[in-house]
């Protein structure tokens, strides 16, 4: 074990970070394939038509899209009503 | 300090835990985790497509559906990580 052990091991915590960073972008990409399947997939063929192949994309897109809308609008409500405790009820 | 050593070093440091050995077996637990995520979602989804009311054991065409839709669920599941990914490239771009 290297002299600084292992909380303060800079490879060890950029590793960490990295593989942080592939599990979150591998977690959303399990999620959004299940909505979209739901979505996109009637009947599964012997192949993915095209007409799906387009429906899964714009799925994708589209959720990224309302993510992004959400976070958007509760920031802007927050502004608009001014203090974070008030908006989140305290 | 050699039962440590047995178990972790890559046969470099002797008793010495290796940080390239942990990282390279929490990068193969990750990704075992992941393929039962996988697994897990599409037995779900594909159960739901395939078996209709339960019978007493799979019949042919419901095997055949299952053997499809799996295939059909790790298409599904590339064109979403390939279309995530460049969706992630376009905002980076953006920045």
């Amino acid at each position: 074990m290297n002299s600084q052990g292992a909380a303060t091991d800079p490879q060890l915590q950029q590793f960490i970070e990295i593989e942080s960073q592939k599990q979150r972008f591998q977690q959303l990409v399990h999620q959004m394939t299940e909505v979209c399947w739901e979505k996109c997939v009637d009947k599964p063929g012997p192949k993915l038509d095209s007409r799906t192949e387009i429906c899964l994309v714009n799925c994708v897109e589209r959720f990224i899209d309302t993510s992004q809308f959400i976070l958007n609008r509760l920031d802007q409500t927050q502004r608009s009503r001014g203090s974070f405790s008030e908006t989140m009820g305290e | 300090m050699d039962s440590f050593g047995s178990d972790f070093s890559a046969g470099g440091s002797g008793g010495k835990i290796d940080t390239g050995t942990i990282m390279e077996q929490v990068k193969v637990q990750i990704a075992v985790a992941n393929a039962q995520e996988l697994l897990q979602r599409m037995t779900d989804k594909c159960f739901k497509k395939c078996i209709g009311k339960p019978g007493s054991s799979l019949d042919n065409s419901e095997q055949k559906c299952i053997a499809m839709c799996m295939d059909r669920y790790m298409d599904a599941w590339n064109t979403v990580s390939r279309t995530y990914n460049s969706r992630l490239q376009r905002e980076r771009a953006r920045m």
